[in-house]
């Protein structure tokens, strides 16, 4: 058998080195899998990789793409720091949407200045109740809060359908699933004309800088770093437990709200059953290829969603199934833990000395 | 007694050096049929490794093994085991979801497993080991745990059977019914060695034993023609007269006042405390011997608020009641800790020496008032620390990983210390470190004390002890005896207090006497 044995060194630049091999991999992976698809793997790459940032509006999408991918990345890596594996971002960030969203829902003739900062605030508050009770039942009971933050993925996905095919249904829309379309006060200004990247897009890139200056300027960001890496360290320097767990997944429930309820207001809206492509898990890769650092999650968040446009285009253009999309964050993630796993590890090969216990 | 034939296991000048300290030191030892044999010695002189040595865990640097009279090498312990050498470890190595069968079988992995049950319900019957084979290991008691690892040694028909402080985790009705299996055992020439620093139930128990003391065998006795007092002499040895370098300064006020204190262990290990009282003042340093896992650990987590209020008692730091206050509402009171544990508790290995600075100093030193870091204050406390204290690095920017174990030290007691505090709470101050590291620390802590602060030390080591203290308790069984000043006891009469229970009545008579 092979063992795996801890590195007594890891250098800085391989934990930024394998993020880019891992994305290098994935595109040598990529052209293999278009090849056996029979298709021209550098035509293929070309208009997944490189094509959404040759246009204007290709860029503007994967800043719209990219917005709550970082938005949502950047919360769960909080958790993630700490040790607190919040995996149910998708439910608050649509916990968020249904807040946030449910005032211009009931406000749909308001043309008032303060709908959409109450928009905004509310959205966040509807993520942070969200994961508000993995927290609480994590804190009172130990309840596993990857379960649960994970099952309320389900919970918060059909309150989202029961309210847009019932209560707040479109009275004028045919049937359909979904609310009324939101009012201009509810909605994110555009920037361009003709392209649908709007405000929230800027305020979401305030986001890393923000959670930069946390992490390494305050207390609360010492705290957190120091209860993932050592808690018995953590508890020696008399940081509580509970009040960790709270804030970060608060933290992550609020900025999957933020997300959702931007993502409701800017690019869609209106509320309706699809207001998401995945985002709260595809965040999840978004962190980590991100190293759960502010600025590398910004990046990472840009380069996912290349792959999501990329994705789209592929399919229009190429006549690549949708699922291609799914499958390159699937390696991505793939190629990453494997670097990260021999960045910490080395292979040993058995020896006659091994001690057997 | 057994008759002195051949004997069944010999060791020859056995060596083991490990990096920075010699673990044995050219050892000698014979064991023969139908003997129990006692391995004695405190904490860290050598008889861990010597067991290891002989089960195959480890291989000697030098020295010879002889099995039945033919030279050996022993390479692993499945070796170890087809010699018939048969081992219970201090912790057990069972599934807790598993059946004792099936834990059995484990270790069996060619029985047939009817035959197996039937086996073992045999034996565990012949021996007097109680157990039933379809219970689950997680609902067991340490003793009925201790009984299947005991049964598995003996399906494989061992000659030798090596146990390693075996009754630390018994009940003494359990500590009974296992001397009666080991003496059944003994009767059919089967040898055990028993590695123990329990006086009492050496003397009890065994036939022979060899006493070890840093690494070298000092000696070789009948325990039962020896009295626990002279046992303890041996084990401990002569100590050298340390010379104090500080005169008992005029008592200051009451630092640290413990009452009545009773917890919990949160460990699975773990040693509850019970009724603990004590207080130390300004000016003086109270000394806590004691044998590891005895409830130190418990009692630093109690003292420095990291495992939450106790279940009784009360803690008073400076003259302020302290018991449901966390670590740094009682550093804002004006104690520091220095706990056991220093990689991962008094310091972050991936964390640079600024970081680590911060990471208990913070309260005191008003690094984050409004919850923002002065990271150049933390900087240039983190440079006075490596100056004052001559720690060895490239900067502080380095990471603690990259300090050696008395510099890191001298780190960890200096950031403590550099926060002018009036209360030291330390454990094992100079453990594993170099001498060098070890006197500046010790020099640190009188210098301290010199200017007035409360100091306790707990620690293992008896020599530190008494180099320190002006009052010296001991902890035994989450029970702590009376303080009496260090100038009346000797080492030894500390050694007889190791390893009993205090009860109140014991400590009124003493304090009586």
């Amino acid at each position: 058998m092979l063992r795996l044995e801890p590195r007594s060194t890891q250098s800085l630049s391989a934990a930024w080195l394998s993020p880019m091999l891992a994305l290098v991999l994935t595109a040598v992976t990529g052209g293999i899998i278009f090849l056996a698809m029979g298709k021209d793997p550098a035509t293929a790459l070309y208009i997944y990789f490189v094509e959404p940032l040759t246009s204007s509006s290709g860029l503007s999408e994967v800043a719209v793409k990219a917005g709550p991918l970082v938005l949502i990345g950047i919360g769960l890596s909080f958790g993630f720091r700490a040790g607190i594996w919040n995996i149910g971002a998708e439910g608050q960030y649509i916990a968020g949407a249904i807040a946030g969203g449910g005032l211009a829902v009931f406000w749909y003739e308001s043309t008032s200045a303060f709908l959409l900062p109450a928009m905004l605030l509310t959205g966040i508050l509807g993520g942070m109740a969200w994961a508000a009770i993995p927290a609480l039942l994590k804190t009172r009971f130990n309840a596993n809060e990857i379960l649960v933050s994970l099952m309320l993925v389900y919970v918060a996905e059909l309150l989202l359908v029961h309210l847009v095919q019932g209560p707040w249904r479109n009275p004028m829309g045919w049937g359909f699933p979904g609310t009324r379309v939101f009012p201009d006060a509810a909605t994110m200004p555009l920037l361009f004309t003709g392209k649908r990247v709007h405000l929230g897009t800027v305020l979401t890139l305030a986001v890393p800088f923000i959670a930069w200056f946390l992490l390494a300027r305050t207390r609360f960001g010492f705290r957190i770093k120091l209860f993932g890496s050592a808690p018995l360290a953590a508890r020696h320097a008399g940081v509580q437990s509970n009040r960790i767990i709270w804030q970060s997944l608060l933290i992550g429930g609020g900025l999957a709200g933020l997300a959702g309820v931007i993502e409701a207001a800017g690019t869609i809206g209106q509320l309706m059953p699809d207001i998401s492509p995945g985002y709260g898990f595809t965040a999840i890769i978004v962190a980590f290829l991100g190293r759960l650092h502010p600025v590398g999650v910004l990046l990472a968040g840009i380069a996912i969603a290349v792959t999501y446009i990329g994705g789209e285009s592929a399919q229009i253009s190429a006549g690549l199934p949708k699922a291609v999309t799914g499958l390159f964050q699937g390696i991505i993630l793939f190629y990453l833990l494997t670097f990260d796993l021999f960045t910490r590890y080395k292979i040993v090969l058995p020896s006659r000395q091994t001690v057997q216990q | 007694m057994p008759i002195p034939d051949s004997p069944l296991l010999s060791l020859t000048g056995i060596r083991k050096v490990f990096p920075g300290c010699i673990a044995n030191d050219a050892i000698d030892l014979d064991v023969q049929p139908g003997e129990i044999h006692a391995l004695l010695g405190e904490n860290g002189a050598g008889k861990s490794t010597l067991v290891k040595i002989i089960y195959g865990v480890l291989r000697p640097d030098q020295g010879d093994i002889h099995w039945n009279g033919d030279l050996v090498q022993i390479a692993n312990p499945a070796q170890a085991r087809e010699f018939g050498i048969g081992m219970v470890f201090q912790h057990f190595s069972l599934f807790e979801a598993l059946t004792t069968l099936e834990n059995v079988a484990l270790a069996l992995p060619r029985e047939d497993h009817d035959k197996l049950r039937a086996r073992l319900v045999e034996t565990a019957d012949a021996y007097g080991l109680a157990l039933q084979p379809d219970r689950h290991v997680h609902e067991l008691s340490m003793g009925e745990r201790q009984r299947i690892e005991i049964v598995r040694c003996l399906l494989q028909d061992p000659q030798l059977l090596i146990l390693d402080e075996p009754t630390s985790v018994l009940t003494p009705q359990e500590t009974e019914t296992l001397f009666e299996t080991l003496r059944k055992l003994a009767a059919e020439r089967r040898a055990i060695l028993y590695i123990s620093h329990k006086l009492e139930e050496v003397r009890s128990l065994c036939d022979k034993a060899t006493i070890l003391r840093n690494g070298r065998r000092v000696d070789d006795c009948i325990p039962s023609a020896e009295t626990a007092r002279s046992l303890a002499e041996k084990m401990i040895g002569k100590r050298v007269e340390s010379v104090r370098k500080r005169a008992t300064t005029q008592q200051g006020n009451i630092g640290l006042q413990v009452s009545s204190l009773t917890t919990h262990s949160h460990q699975p290990h773990g040693m509850d405390l019970s009724d603990i009282d004590f207080a130390v003042r300004g000016g003086e340093i109270l000394g806590i011997a004691g044998i590891a896992g005895n409830g130190q650990i418990e009692l630093m987590d109690a003292l420095s608020g990291e495992t939450g209020a106790p279940l009784g008692g009360t803690i008073e730091i400076l003259g302020t009641d302290a018991t449901h206050l966390n670590p740094n509402e009682r550093r804002d009171l004006g104690a520091v800790f220095v706990p056991e544990e220093r990689i991962g508790q008094a310091a972050v290995a991936d964390m640079t020496l600024v970081e680590n600075s911060f990471l208990t100093a913070s309260t005191r030193m008003k690094f984050s008032p409004n919850g923002l870091i002065d990271w150049n204050a933390v900087g240039s406390f983190a440079d006075n620390i490596v100056r004052d204290f001559d720690v060895r690095t490239t900067g502080v920017s380095a990471l603690a990983s990259s300090l050696s174990g008395g510099n890191l030290q001298k780190f960890i007691v200096g950031r403590e210390m550099l926060q002018e505090p009036q209360l030291l709470i330390v454990s094992q101050p100079t453990w594993g470190v170099d001498a060098g590291a070890a006197a500046a620390i010790h020099e640190e802590i009188q210098r301290l004390v010199s200017a007035g602060a409360a100091v306790l030390v707990i620690s293992q080591d008896l020599d530190e002890i008494f180099l320190l203290s002006d009052r010296i308790a001991v902890i035994s069984q989450g029970t702590l005896s009376s303080a009496t000043p260090a100038n009346d006891v000797t080492p030894e009469d500390i050694g007889l207090l190791m390893g009993v229970r205090h009860t109140q009545q014991e400590k009124t008579k003493y304090a009586a006497a």
